[in-house]
């Protein structure tokens, strides 16, 4: 029976979010909260990972109270607990203070079911640096194995895993010990269309709730803001270059003149010959 | 933590294909400005198994010293053996900043030193500066999909760290007369404590799409409204010799491979030529191709914000504006002498 946790976060949906043009701060209003979409394919994989060898999925968050919600799309997708830390004292975190607390919540949840296997997303789309996966398998003390886009097997009784991490120009085929912490690729499944039972156990579900005084001994100084050795000094709009010109007329003439234009740059173009 | 123990600025050499990796030229391009507004030396990191070559590679680029780990254990690249390596190289000569290329490697084992050394580590950098007196890191990124910048500071721990995305910054032009000095560094560091073992390494026999590299892009987007729509980019790049870029729309509507996505989740391309067809201009977009040499924009929307980002912008339909314009290539004057030239 293999235990194993997926970290999920609650983000905006930044491709719809609007800025605060003044204040260059997001409009949080302006965009809905979801489940990091790289997210989604961290919990998937945990869940054809139990279906292939038996074994319980956890999710654990760091976020607001409202991220109740992520973890009941979690619910949906087939994870069977999940667990919400959340506390004013988690505010501020950069990706240091954040693989601490939830490297906490990790070590409280195997107090209650020793977990095997930690999978991440790849990324978050707000915070969008792939770091806290990592972050989490060294304070846990367990190889990090980022960028994961197949797991080929997975040998609890001997203690190791192997998976493909993606390279550029291809993959590489890894063997671990087990415990691991993955941090998968989008590509490594698809999420399908939740199935309605657990539809209906999500819509109900509720999660375990934990505060800092909850997670044991821990050290407050390296939490939220304070624990965070960046910090952001400055924000503003990126540069929008401004347009050029617009060519006019006809279709024809607009070609044209790119031509034209174009011409000073020909020793770029070489025109293949139309085949007859 | 006294942060005055630390000095000099280094930058992680990746080895890719027995070479350095291009972006740990830039690195050092940018690392030696820095540098030199501090006074003090450029070093780059080396790990590898019979990488001492490359070593002397980088003094032409701008390095002073180069820290050399060369060993039968960091034959292929893993967290754990290379992590160990920066950690201890770390402790014996601490740094004050050290920058690593936006890479899977270069982020992979950024994030796992970065725990350990307890430091600040800002992802995905496309601006750097440094403070010439406190020698404070001014790290700046695109933030929440690019919809803002930030500047990142790292004021009470060392080293300070970055990532830096690929194509933002610029090798100098080589220098073979400049030199520096090699120190060789060695690690007690035995097969049975790293966890990890790499099997294999597969190359995909797929032909890698360097859109990087290329100095003509045509880029199509949602516009060209299906995956046979989208053919007229493949025949407009193959007339013209360029390579095929495309918007995460076009990738994620499955039209194209990932590979050729351009942005700020795909590629940062610098090409002397951009041709954006039917694509929107969305800021994700845009960051990963607004330094191109020129940008041409193909739209039927005269309010899309492509033209914004363009040096000259067309109004229209791809599939009229496009046949046009091929036709207009194939009679381009003197063309044959440069197709000859190719063959
Ligand atoms: C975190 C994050 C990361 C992202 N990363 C990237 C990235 O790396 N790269 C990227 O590209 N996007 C990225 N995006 C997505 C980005 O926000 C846009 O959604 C995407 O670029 C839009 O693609 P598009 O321009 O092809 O499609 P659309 O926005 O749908 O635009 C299509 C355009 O085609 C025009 N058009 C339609 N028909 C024709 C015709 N017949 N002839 C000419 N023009 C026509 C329309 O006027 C319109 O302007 C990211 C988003 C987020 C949130
Ligand atoms: N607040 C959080 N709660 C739970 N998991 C998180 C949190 N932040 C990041 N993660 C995990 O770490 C991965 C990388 O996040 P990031 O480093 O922010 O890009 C995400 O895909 C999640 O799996």
């Amino acid at each position: 029976m293999l235990h194993i946790v997926a970290c999920i976060k609650q983000v905006p949906d930044t491709k719809i979010i609007k800025m605060n043009p003044k204040t260059n701060t997001m409009d949080r209003s302006s965009a809905p909260a979801i489940l990091n979409p790289y997210d989604a394919h961290a919990v998937e994989e945990a869940v054809r990972l139990k279906q292939r060898y038996g074994g319980v999925v956890s999710v654990v968050t760091m976020g607001p109270p409202p991220a109740v919600k992520a973890i009941r799309k979690c619910v949906e997708i087939g994870a069977d607990e999940g667990y919400l830390i959340t506390d004013r004292a988690f505010a501020g975190a950069d990706t240091l203070a954040t693989s601490y607390a939830l490297t906490k919540a990790i070590e409280k949840i195997s107090e209650i079911k020793p977990v095997d296997l930690v999978i991440c997303g790849k990324m978050t789309i707000d915070g969008d640096t792939g770091q806290v996966g990592p972050g989490i398998a060294r304070r846990l003390d367990i190889p990090p194995l980022t960028n994961v886009n197949k797991v080929v097997e997975v040998n609890q009784s001997e203690g190791y895993v192997i998976v493909h991490r993606k390279l550029e120009d291809g993959y590489e085929v890894i063997r671990s010990t087990l415990p691991c912490l993955f941090s998968v690729e989008k590509e490594i499944n698809e999420v399908p269309y939740s199935p309605l039972p657990n539809m209906l156990r999500a819509a109900r579900y509720q999660p375990v709730i934990w505060a800092v005084n909850d997670l044991g001994e821990i050290d407050r100084t390296l939490l939220g803001l304070k624990g965070s050795p960046t910090i952001v000094a400055k924000v503003w709009p990126p540069e929008k270059p401004k347009g050029g010109e617009r060519l006019e007329g006809t279709a024809q003439e607009q070609v044209s003149r790119l031509m034209e234009i174009l011409q000073e740059k020909q020793g770029l173009f070489r025109v293949k010959e139309e085949q007859v | 933590m006294n942060l005055e123990e630390y000095s000099g600025i280094w930058v992680f050499l990746e080895v890719k294909d027995g070479q350095i990796a291009p972006v740990s030229l830039e690195l050092l391009g940018a690392g030696r400005q820095m540098a030199d507004k501090r006074g003090v030396p450029l070093a780059g990191l080396l790990i590898g198994e019979g990488v001492a070559s490359l070593a002397e590679m980088v003094f032409p680029y701008g390095a002073d010293e180069v820290y050399l780990y060369d060993e039968e254990i960091f034959r292929d690249y893993r967290t754990e053996s290379y992590m160990r390596a920066v950690l201890e190289c770390v402790e014996k000569h601490k740094p004050e900043i050290i920058l690593y290329g936006a890479t899977s490697t270069g982020k992979d084992l950024a994030s796992a030193v970065a725990t350990d050394l307890q430091t600040g580590l800002t992802a995905d950098t496309t601006m750097l500066d440094v403070n010439a007196e406190t020698g404070l890191l001014e790290a700046s990124r695109p933030a929440f999909g690019g919809n803002i910048m930030a500047t990142i500071l790292c004021k009470k721990h060392r080293p300070q760290m970055a990532t830096v995305r690929p194509k933002v910054m610029k090798a100098l032009p080589p220098d073979p007369n400049r030199t520096g000095q090699i120190i060789r560094e060695t690690i007690e560091l035995r097969e049975e404590d790293i966890r990890t073992k790499v099997l294999e390494i597969v190359r995909e026999t797929k032909e890698k799409v360097r859109l990087d590299e290329a100095d003509v892009i045509v880029a199509g987007g949602k516009g060209l409204g299906s995956r046979e729509g989208f053919e007229l980019i493949h025949r407009f790049a193959e007339k013209i010799g360029a390579t095929v870029g495309a918007s995460r729309d076009a990738v994620e509507a499955g039209w194209i491979d990932h590979q050729h996505q351009v942005g700020q989740t795909g590629v940062t391309v610098t090409p002397k030529v951009y041709f954006a067809i039917g694509i929107s201009g969305a800021i994700q977009h845009i960051v990963g191709m607004q330094n191109a040499g020129l940008i041409i924009a193909i739209n039927k929307d005269p309010e899309a914000p492509i033209f914004q980002s363009s040096h000259y912008g067309i109004v229209g339909d791809a599939f009229e504006i496009v046949p046009i314009l091929m036709e207009a290539f194939q009679k381009m004057p003197d063309k044959e002498v440069q197709y000859g030239g190719k063959i």
